[in-house]
């Protein structure tokens, strides 16, 4: 559907939009931001600072920001989708040239105002532009070879571009944010079982280039595989994060040790305990209990939002809500199967809970999308 | 663009199909989050809380305290002594290179100290606390202290520091202690873990290094709560450590301060040892050094002024200096004789100044020659060519068995450091190590002390305090470990004839007490202190013809390093001896002029327990050995304190 075909009249305007926000999805991101407050404010020994207070403001600012996406016409999102993935594919480019260098990887660039993460920026951008795409395409030619393969390119491109930082966090979070978007779009699953051959036959290229001049990853990447397939190899090198992030956990045992009375997460044991493996804090004081909860409300708000995309009947917004729902998915599934010695170490925070201005500002405007979507979607009287 | 409305719906059909699928495929990822966190936090969990549990505790040692060491009257000659300095923790502090300016303005820091400190700041994790400055005053930090409000990061500390009240005068027997090297780690196969405590000190020379492990004693340890970075958190239980075992030494302070004091001008060694035990009452190496400076972090400049000083301060003389020991070796030529029967002690031999021996002139240190001399006379008037003659008739091997029991070309057993074996050539050392049969000329350099034979200071000592007794006494230096007395060695008689020794003795008593004897001059006169000495003059070069043509050998036209060494061995009283003494002075010329004075004032001071009475001394000599006594730099000396035998 094109926006002229809207019923416009069916869609709510002005203030009444308010009664059409999907609330129980606004509460159910307060509670997880929420548990993030209340862990940064215990990993700091009991302190607001030094991050829990400019966290809440963050949080404050990103609801804004969703309230002020969420009330403008989600037609005007998917006009803009072209454009705005333009934007992050130059900022992209622009971390290439003018970025600046932090733990060893190129991936800020100082606007002046904020220091921006353009690979944040690019995980949303890219879901609307792929859902905006085959909003576009004829839903027969989906499945065309040609079709795809630019659907395909819209995927690389950026991802390319990220793992030259190199981040191959993101860059995997990416494609994988894209490909789910193909498949919701209903691209034939030979290409998946294609791409998943292929896949593996990358995974193989990557490992066999190793030590060779034409090495694909850097060294610290084939560590962190290492690290990953056996922790215990290097218990105090690059194992460490694994190993202590696991005695962390399961320390915690059935109901942990209570709020503030976490030993591991607060004797610096973890590395950067309050950002990616601040869930080991969470996990360490309040156990099995707390871990298993905040794993609820996670999956609560991709239901809501899995509920919402079924409901719309409009192709761009159900594609794009569950793209970014999906995408949210991947990235606290990511953090947390790392913290629990089930994925190697990537660089994924969180979402929600870990300290971060920039992955917090895009995911909240990224629920500011799913809200207008939810909004603005057409309904039969 | 519009598409045809059925493709829409059912395109629309689709997505909400795959959607679905999304979603079913997430809820089940989910359930695998969920097991596995069910699997680490509940089926898992007391293994992990285990680990846990060491992560979080650390066990520290707490270093003990170093045992003290007292000289045998219990004055204190090794101590702790309560150190004030003020340490820097880098996080506190802020900008390091302010507050370093900043504690410069209050206590006095050398640039030496705050680049050590930089340094040292730079190299540690922010929060370990870097000592700026040692070994302040009270005043000092009282002052770091008023201004603590203003010194952010910067605290006065009390420690322990050792330290040496007697100074350079036990410098080369206790020696000092310093900080673990990785050369100390390597010499040893299982270190003990204390030894890893930062600025922990060990013994480093001396008593301080062989008596080690009486003296660190054992550590004890506390469990600390610390975290990953190693940052203490807080103390959870201690269990207090051993202090070290406290030593007393057989050496008495006084008369080691007078040793030192008395041979402070030269580079001499000097031991005195009780005859009748071994006990070692002065063990004295001049010159000597400070080994305050040591503990404390010697400077370059001082430590370079220590190794290029030709008079070797750092060298302990009395254990690791090996002389000729020239003349002083003859009563061990002469008992060999006597023992083997080959010569009796009213044999005589005619000294023209030289003897001849395989086409060789060997000359005697009196070029005209002493005439007909039998034993006695020989020792007295230290004639060469008697021993030339006896030694001839005795042979080398006989020779070095008796030097042997009398305590020479072996090691004694003592707790310092580089103690030398010195060397007692016989014909089978000579064939094993220079590869060559050993020849008559041979025989008769060693008959005098000359040619191969060495003797370290403390083995002539042992040499005299066992003619002296007729025991093979062992020289001893720890007294007492912790109040336990340490066994006296040896003791047993030696294997001859107590006439012979009577006989040797009586040659020595005639040195110092005949009006031609070499040491008449150094003499006692107090009746019932009556000394028995030897003198040796040993040469460092050899005397060649041309030379000898042109009658070139007065030692104060040599170079200080081509003079001869001057040697003294004696012991007292004559009737019933209690101290033997021996006396090297490196390059001093004559035995009797240079050594044969310094032994003759060092066994007095031995004997009296005081300073000498004038009235040991000839008549015609006192003025000058009082301006002599009243001119040395001796230290007073606290009280001693029976007391603190047992401490």
């Amino acid at each position: 559907m094109s926006y002229l075909e809207y019923q416009v009249k069916t869609v709510p305007s002005g203030l009444r939009k308010v009664f059409y926000v999907n609330w129980a999805l606004v509460a159910l991101l307060c509670a997880v931001a929420g548990i993030g407050f209340l862990m940064l404010y215990s990993v700091a020994g009991g302190a607001m600072e030094p991050w829990a207070a400019p966290q809440i403001k963050r949080f404050l600012v990103g609801l804004g920001v969703m309230f002020a996406v969420a009330f403008i016409p989600v037609w005007f999102w998917r006009n803009m989708a072209g454009l705005a993935f333009g934007i992050s594919l130059l900022l992209l480019l622009g971390v290439e040239f003018f970025g600046e260098v932090g733990m060893g990887a190129q991936r800020w660039i100082d606007l002046g105002v904020i220091r921006l993460q353009p690979s944040e920026l690019t995980k949303i951008t890219l879901v609307m532009a792929l859902a905006a795409y085959f909003d576009w395409l004829d839903p027969r030619r989906v499945s065309h070879p040609l079709y795809v393969l630019v659907a395909l390119g819209l995927i690389l491109l950026p991802a390319a571009l990220v793992l030259r930082q190199p981040d191959l966090g993101t860059a995997l979070l990416l494609v994988l944010g894209g490909a789910v978007v193909l498949f919701a779009a209903g691209v034939h699953w030979l290409y998946f079982a294609v791409v998943g051959a292929m896949g593996s036959g990358l995974v193989a290229a990557v490992f066999a280039s190793r030590g060779s001049p034409w090495q694909l990853l850097k060294d610290y990447q084939y560590r962190r595989i290492d690290t990953f397939l056996d922790p215990s190899s290097d218990p105090l090198g690059a194992g460490y994060h694994i190993t202590q992030s696991k005695i962390a956990l399961g320390s915690g045992g059935w109901s942990g040790r209570g709020f503030m009375q976490g030993t591991q997460s607060r004797l610096n044991f973890l590395p950067e305990k309050h950002t990616d493996f601040i869930f080991t804090t969470l996990a360490e004081e309040f156990g099995f209990i707390g871990g298993i909860s905040l794993l609820a409300l996670y999956m609560l708000i991709i239901l809501f939002c899995v509920a919402s995309a079924l409901k719309n009947p409009d192709r761009f917004a159900a594609l794009m809500t569950i793209g970014i729902a999906t995408t949210f998915f991947l990235f606290f599934a990511l953090n947390m199967s790392m913290v629990m010695g089930l994925a190697p170490v990537v660089g994924v925070p969180l979402p929600l809970v870990s300290y971060g201005g920039s992955a917090m500002m895009v995911l909240m405007a990224a629920f500011g999308l799913i809200q207008s979507a939810h909004i603005h979607r057409p309904r039969s009287r | 663009m519009k598409h045809p409305q059925r493709d829409t719906e059912q395109s629309t059909r689709k997505i909400s199909r795959r959607t679905l699928v999304l979603g079913g495929a997430q809820l089940a990822f989910a359930g695998i989050l969920a097991l596995r966190m069910r699997h680490l936090q509940v089926e898992q969990a007391d293994q992990y809380r285990l680990m846990a549990e060491e992560n979080r505790i650390n066990i520290r040692l707490i270093p003990p305290t170093r045992g003290l060491i007292f000289d045998n009257q219990g004055r204190s000659l090794a101590e702790n002594e309560q150190n004030y300095r003020i340490v820097l923790v880098r996080e506190d502090a802020g900008n390091v290179e302010e507050a370093l300016a900043r504690v410069a303005r209050i206590v006095p820091l050398t640039s030496d100290e705050v680049e050590r400190a930089r340094k040292e700041i730079a190299r540690r994790s922010p929060f370990v606390p870097v000592t700026v400055a040692d070994r302040l005053t009270w005043a000092d930090v009282a002052h770091v202290a008023v201004n603590a409000p203003a010194l952010p990061g910067i605290t006065p500390e009390v420690g322990l520091s050792r330290l040496y009240p007697m100074g350079e005068d036990f410098a080369h027997v206790i020696g000092y202690v310093g900080p673990v090297s990785d050369y100390d780690l390597s010499k040893l196969e299982t270190p003990d873990p204390v030894l890893q405590i930062p600025r922990f000190q060990i013994g480093k020379t001396g008593v301080e290094a062989k008596m080690e492990d009486d003296l660190r004693g054992k550590a004890g340890n506390k469990r600390i709560e610390v975290n990953a970075v190693g940052r203490v958190i807080r103390e959870i239980d201690r269990t207090e450590g051993k202090a070290g075992a406290s030593l007393q030494l057989t050496v008495d302070a006084g008369l080691q301060n007078f040793m030192q004091a008395r041979m402070a001008k030269e580079s001499a060694a000097a031991v005195v040892m009780d005859t009748r035990n071994g006990d070692l009452l002065g063990i004295a190496s001049a010159p000597s050094y400070d080994p305050n400076k040591f503990v404390r972090g010697i400077s370059v400049p001082d430590y370079r002024a220590l190794t290029e000083n030709p008079y070797r301060p750092l060298a302990n003389k009395t254990v690791q200096g090996a002389y000729p020991p020239g003349s002083t070796f003859k009563m061990v030529t002469a008992l060999a004789a006597l023992e083997a029967g080959v010569v009796s002690p009213e044999d005589t031999v005619w000294c023209p100044g030289y003897t001849e021996v395989g086409g060789r002139r060997f000359h005697c240190w009196r070029r005209g020659g002493h005439g007909s001399v039998a034993l006695n006379q020989s020792l007295e008037q230290s004639c060469d060519v008697y021993f030339y003659e006896i030694a001839q008739r005795v042979g080398i091997d006989r020779i070095a068995e008796t030097a042997r029991h009398l305590g020479l070309g072996a090691r004694h057993d003592l707790p310092m450091s580089a103690v030398t074996e010195g060397l007692m050539p016989d014909t089978a050392w000579k064939r094993e190590n220079r590869g060559a049969e050993w020849v008559i000329g041979d025989t008769l350099n060693a008959s005098i002390g000359q040619g191969f034979v060495l003797t370290s200071p403390l083995q002539l000592a042992v040499m005299t305090a066992r003619l002296a007794s007729g025991q093979a006494v062992l020289p001893r230096l720890i007294k007492s470990v912790n109040g336990l007395e340490t066994p006296v060695g040896g003791g047993a008689p030696l294997p001859f004839a107590p006439h012979n020794l009577a006989r040797i003795r009586k040659g020595m008593y005639s040195v110092s007490n005949h009006r031609r004897g070499t040491g008449y001059r150094s003499r006692i006169v107090s009746e019932d202190m009556l000394m028995a000495g030897k003198t040796g003059t040993s040469q460092v070069r050899n005397i060649t013809a041309a030379e000898r043509a042109r009658g070139v050998f007065r030692n104060e036209d040599l170079p200080w390093h081509r003079r001869d060494h001057a040697l003294f061995v004696c012991f007292a009283p004559y009737d019933a001896p209690r101290i033997a003494v021996s006396v090297v002075v490196e390059h001093g010329g004559g035995g009797s002029t240079a050594a044969a004075p310094i032994a003759r004032d060092i066994a007095l001071r031995a004997l009296y327990g005081e300073m000498p009475p004038l009235a040991a001394y000839p008549s015609n000599q006192r003025w000058e050995a009082e301006q002599r006594l009243n001119a040395l730099p001796l230290r007073t000396l606290q009280p001693p304190s029976p007391g603190r035998n047992r401490a």
